[in-house]
């Protein structure tokens, strides 16, 4: 069984924030932020920058703990889950790091393996199978910096099925990279869905966040709407969130169109 | 030929020389396997402070012992232990910048060593045996504890192989999967410490963070996975550790000058052919 932790306390929401607050030297980056995701689930986390959307993040992922409010990871506090996969930008990683494909994907794991345990048969092909799930089988013994930006993306996520995790963090994975990347990536998360991983994306893009994921959670250090695409992306909504700096996607068209005639 | 196996012999009929050479290469390839986390972290600057921030703790072993060596080794374990418990602890919760705080700290503990070893009216030759190391005066005792506490620090490198290379490639990673991050890394710090103290008498506190970091420098541009660049940068730092001591010998340079050019000679070589 690759999973066996998943299906355990399927009562409880996998993750469960009741109104969390952080402040950070006395200003607000959460306020009284409430929802909760059930097993399975893909959520893009949209917002301007410095919404709290990396904050939100440590948070679920048990790095920060909040100021005010709780979260519970099926139906305990996430400080001793070991099911919570986080994925770095690209960009907060060292590339010239000397591990492999291969290395990176085993380190998550380090601990399921225990002190003084090197990795055995069993881990190699958890390893193996992550690789493969992520069609990176032919690149495991590269150095990491020999990879493109998507397969940089889907070693970590590589690494996280190595983890088992259950719920994946995932902080600006499409950033930077060009459309078949990001389609690739997109095509992934949903190959996920079968292995019933969890996934919470952030993300810029409000058009592939309506067109992949399951419900969207725009944030502006508030919750300004949760739910179905159809129903957070109403002009109201982001008006709220982006204060008058983003159109409604259908408009985006037209800005354009008029720009060009006022050149 | 024969007058360079003789050239090479000359200077191993003498005990002190062998077991200088001994000692060289042996606290060079500690320090290059220890050196490669000093690299890859990011931490050259502590591993240059905390070379220098045990001279005071010498210098009170030294006049407490009236002059004698035979203790020194164990007020350098004490104070550089001490001393990088104390740095990494600054440094992670300082209302001013990491490196701002080692300096700080770093530069008023080595003015305080070289205060207290000062007031020893013939201190001169002495103070630059801490500073640069003696390696030919190396006595069979300082070899065995050489050998024990590198042999303790490799294999606690290796017993806690994967954690450590998960914490400094990705903390958040070692956080989330529960590892005891700052225990990880207190070790760490500690396994540093010791190799500082290990190497005191062969390089000197001036020039330690040489050993730290040039030799794993010089591996990090020829490999790219890290055992095998532990081991190159172990083999390197040997190497550079006995052609330094006969460049030493032959040349009457400084030994642990000697040592550190031969290791920079390497670099600068690596770094020119790989560009």
């Amino acid at each position: 069984m690759m999973y066996a932790h998943s299906s355990h306390q399927t009562d409880q929401p996998i993750l469960d924030a009741r109104g969390v607050s952080v402040r950070y030297n006395g200003r607000a980056a959460l306020e009284n932020v409430t929802f909760h995701l059930h097993s399975g689930e893909r959520v893009a986390v949209a917002g301007p920058n410095g919404a709290g959307k990396s904050t939100l993040f440590k948070v679920v992922s048990g790095a920060l703990p909040p100021d005010s409010g709780e979260v519970n990871i099926s139906g305990s506090r996430p400080a001793k889950h070991s099911c919570i996969a986080y994925v770095p930008q690209r960009s907060q990683v060292d590339w010239n790091f000397p591990v492999s494909v291969a290395d990176v994907a085993m380190m998550g794991r380090s601990a399921k393996l225990g002190p003084f345990n090197f990795p055995k048969k069993r881990d190699w092909d958890f390893v193996r199978h992550a690789l493969h799930t992520v069609e990176l089988d032919n690149l495991a013994t590269r150095q990491i910096g020999e990879l493109s930006g998507g397969q940089q993306q889907r070693m970590f996520i590589a690494r996280a099925l190595a983890q088992e995790a259950e719920l994946m963090l995932m902080d600006e994975p499409l950033t930077g990279l060009d459309t078949p990347a990001q389609e690739g990536l997109l095509n992934l998360l949903d190959k996920l869905r079968a292995d019933k991983v969890t996934v919470m994306v952030a993300t810029h893009d409000l058009e592939q966040a309506a067109s992949h994921f399951d419900k969207i959670l725009l944030l502006n250090k508030k919750i300004i709407a949760f739910g179905e695409p159809r129903s957070v992306l109403r002009a109201e909504n982001l008006l709220i969130a982006y204060g008058g700096r983003y159109k409604a996607v259908d408009d985006s068209c037209c800005e354009e169109g008029f720009d060009e005639r006022a050149h | 030929m024969s007058a360079l196996i003789n050239g090479l012999a000359a200077p191993l009929q003498y005990e002190f020389m062998q077991r200088g050479m001994i000692a060289a290469a042996l606290v060079g390839a500690l320090c290059a396997i220890v050196g490669t986390y000093v690299v890859l972290r990011g931490m050259s600057f502590f591993g240059d402070a905390l070379a220098h921030t045990i001279l005071p703790g010498v210098a009170i072993g030294y006049l407490v012992s009236g002059g004698a060596r035979d203790t020194l080794f164990w007020w350098a374990l004490a104070t550089s232990v001490l001393a990088a418990l104390g740095i990494g602890a600054v440094s992670r919760q300082s209302a001013i910048k990491e490196d701002t705080a080692i300096g700080v700290i770093f530069a008023g503990m080595f003015a305080l060593g070289v205060a207290l070893i000062s007031t020893v009216r013939s201190y001169a030759v002495d103070l630059s045996h801490f500073l640069f190391g003696d390696v030919l005066g190396v006595s069979s005792q300082n070899l065995w504890l050489i050998i024990i506490f590198g042999g303790l620090v490799l294999f606690t490198i290796g017993a806690f192989y994967k954690e450590f290379l998960t914490v400094s490639f990705d903390p958040i990673l070692a956080a989330t999967l529960r590892l005891p991050v700052n225990l990880l890394n207190n070790l760490l710090l500690t396994l540093i410490a010791v190799t500082v103290a290990v190497s005191l008498q062969t390089v000197g506190v001036a020039l330690m963070v040489a050993m730290l970091v040039t030799p794993a420098a010089t591996a990090s541009l020829l490999t790219r996975r890290l055992p095998s660049m532990m081991a190159l940068a172990a083999l390197l730092a040997a190497l550079a550790s006995v052609i330094g001591l006969y460049l030493s010998y032959y040349l009457s340079v400084a030994s642990g000058a000697a040592i550190v050019l031969t290791a920079t000679l390497f670099f600068v070589i690596v770094f020119i052919w790989k560009r």
